[in-house]
């Protein structure tokens, strides 16, 4: 029996309103996210996924954060390190794992790969592969539930090199210019494929770049999945009520290469350490242990829970079959 | 009958599909306030107001970007989107070959795409080389897009009903020097299928197809023929992608020999394609290999002497019939 204390604090997180349910809920995705990945960099290396593979290790409470903010109804895009969104989305590992295999039980039933799933039941529009093309489709995603007179917001997720380009500022200028409702979260996860944000972009305040368009903005701890989801809930809030968008950077770190073929030798092993040192499952995880939300034993038998489904997810994938040739030249019209 | 405008055809589809479906709107730069650079968009703000007639920034690959992301909510939404010209619509040739054509495909059906990208395209006047250039051929070279290019006020009419109740990208170019050309429009509602073709003259010794600005110089070219006893037919595809294959072949089979205009440049074009399927699909009814009439393989010059002497005419329509009748 856990032996009572007498609490002098209240939890962090005590104004947000989350249940137990939904804390462990949240916990229970980063470590699903991270048990898929390290397994989908197994199953890279044995060779049964093939073209890129964009890890998220590392980086699990942004995307966890920021998801479990959101309603069944919002709309969520993404750039190509998708496989750790879709799981927080609630796709099952089975599909997710089925794609990168290049299956036809995938979500997008191997026709898309590892950076373009997708689940338009669930409001997940991919999925993109080309750095910075996607936002102005999150912008036109709000444009439509706006024009239509829909209280539905959409999150756009991207890497801060993509904010480099031309169509993202474009995006936010008239995101601003239409007052939509969507809110764009940049990935800083410092590096845009090898090359440091400081190489890559003049000046040193990212989330600056949205002061240009007037745009609310800001940083977060992307390591915290509990700050992520507090900052979330104020710019959903925002675009919900309001129809205004925002502009978040997100503070993370990607333990793996750019994709499975990097080798990483544009940072060093002590940078990683010290971000390792901050992994956002163990952190959160402690503070569950720490609260009595979570005893260890509890972990445990979650890892192991989650270990058994990611295992099953990779039979899955490896007994389902490849696409028929018969789908070549489907889908190409409506 | 009414006799309008290709610009007052153009208007009366959208104008009526907008009416028809309250999903549909038009973005795009100096559409709304202005009327349209090209007058095209004339009275739709005032009659629509703005959420539905909406003037954008300068700014072609993000409004393109919004106008797909919109249509791909499936709620209903039928973004028809201005490009002032196909010229600038370069810039936007990233979201839509990358991203409107391929949503559908990549996520196994799970997407569909009902948007419009329209605006003239093609050599205007003394514009000089990055304002006249025909990019039907870039186009129409992606899986997943429709491309349509209207010759008369009919078909322009017509063919963009289809073009807007689809539910896939429709590329629709049109032409800045042909907003004024007149035609006969019937009142009431018609629609002309995507990928059905047209037979804008019948003849018998030989077929020229041509497409937009060039069906005017191919009927002038037929014309002329006629004074000399060559019987020409000119066929329009109206469609380029999906092509209506059928027509063209039907009428190659007919008159055993063919010329395609166009007023793009001639490496890689869809006269090249056309060419190709006449060749290994029609091969024993063929008297002559087709000819092709291009402009010249040369950015366009602004000089007036040096533009004329780029351009398909009615004299080269005319030799190149008569190579191909060996006369």
């Amino acid at each position: 029996m856990k032996e009572e204390k007498k609490k002098t604090k209240q939890p962090r997180w005590t104004d947000l309103n989350l249940s137990n349910e939904k804390l462990i809920k949240m916990y229970r995705e980063m470590l699903l996210i991270r048990r898929f990945e390290e397994r989908a960099a197994q199953e890279y290396g044995k060779g049964k996924i093939g073209g890129f593979c964009h890890l998220y290790i590392g980086q699990e409470a942004t995307g966890v954060g920021a998801i479990a903010a959101l309603r069944e109804d919002d709309f969520i895009y993404t750039a190509y390190r998708d496989h750790g969104l879709a799981l927080a989305r609630g796709m099952e590992a089975n599909g997710c794992m089925a794609e990168l295999f290049g299956k036809a039980t995938g979500v997008s039933k191997g026709i898309g790969g590892s950076m373009h799933f997708y689940d338009l039941s669930k409001g997940f529009m991919g999925g993109w592969g080309i750095v910075g093309g996607h936002p102005p489709l999150a912008a036109g995603s709000a444009f439509a539930t706006k024009y239509q007179g829909k209280d539905s917001v959409t999150i756009c997720f991207m890497g801060e090199a993509s904010t480099n380009q031309g169509v993202f500022h474009e995006t936010l200028n008239m995101a601003q210019l239409w007052k939509l409702p969507v809110i764009f979260i940049c990935e800083n996860n410092g590096y845009g494929m090898g090359t440091a944000i400081s190489r890559a972009m003049a000046g040193e305040h990212l989330f600056e770049k949205a002061a240009g368009y007037e745009m609310a903005r800001g940083a977060v701890n992307g390591m915290d999945v509990i700050e992520m989801y507090r900052e979330m809930s104020v710019a959903i809030e925002r675009a919900r009520k309001e129809n205004l968008p925002t502009f978040l950077e997100a503070r993370t770190y990607r333990y793996r290469g750019h994709s499975m073929s990097d080798p990483g030798q544009y940072r060093t092993k002590e940078e990683i350490e010290e971000y390792k040192k901050r992994d956002p499952i163990e952190t959160f995880g402690r503070e569950l242990l720490d609260e009595g939300i979570l005893k260890e034993s509890d972990i445990e038998s979650m890892d192991d829970q989650i270990k058994i489904e990611v295992q099953k997810a990779v039979e899955f994938a490896d007994a389902s079959p490849q696409p028929s040739l018969d789908v070549l030249h489907e889908n190409i019209y409506a | 009958m009414a006799v309008l405008q290709i610009r007052e055809a153009i208007n009366q589809a959208i104008d009526e599909e907008m009416e028809r479906d309250s999903g549909v709107f038009i973005m795009g730069e100096e559409v709304a306030q202005y009327n349209g650079a090209y007058k095209v968009t004339q009275g739709l703000w005032k009659k629509y107001g703005d959420k539905r007639v909406i003037d954008t920034p300068i700014t072609e690959a993000g409004f393109a970007g919004i106008g797909i992301g919109a249509a791909m909510t499936g709620i209903g939404i039928r973004p028809i989107v201005e490009m002032m010209t196909w010229n600038f619509a370069i810039l936007a040739f990233d979201q839509i070959m990358n991203h409107a054509a391929k949503a559908r495909y990549m996520s196994s059906g799970q997407f569909k795409v009902p948007i419009v990208f329209r605006g003239p395209n093609g050599p205007a006047h003394m514009l000089g080389a990055q304002h006249s250039q025909a990019l039907e051929s870039m186009v129409a070279h992606v899986p997943g897009l429709i491309v349509m290019t209207p010759s008369t006020p009919y078909d322009a009419k017509g063919m963009l009903k289809a073009a807007i109740r689809d539910d896939n990208p429709v590329i629709f170019m049109e032409s800045e020097l042909m907003y004024g050309v007149k035609g006969e429009v019937p009142e009431g509602e018609y629609i002309i299928p995507i990928g059905k073709g047209d037979i804008k003259r019948e003849g018998t010794d030989v077929t020229i197809i041509a497409w937009t600005k060039m069906v005017a110089v191919a009927l002038k070219a037929a014309e002329e023929l006629q004074k000399e006893g060559i019987s020409a037919e000119v066929i329009d595809p109206r469609t380029l992608r999906p092509l209506d294959e059928d027509l063209i072949l039907e009428s190659v089979r007919k008159t055993n020999r063919c010329v395609i205009v166009e007023d793009s440049w001639p490496f890689a074009s869809v006269g090249t394609e056309i060419a190709h399927r006449i060749h290994t699909k029609a091969f024993d009814d063929l008297d002559a290999p087709v000819e092709k009439i291009n402009s010249a393989d040369i950015p366009m010059p602004y000089a007036e002497n040096l533009e004329h002497a780029a351009l398909p005419t009615p004299e080269k329509v005319i030799a190149a019939v008569k190579k191909v009748l060996y006369r």
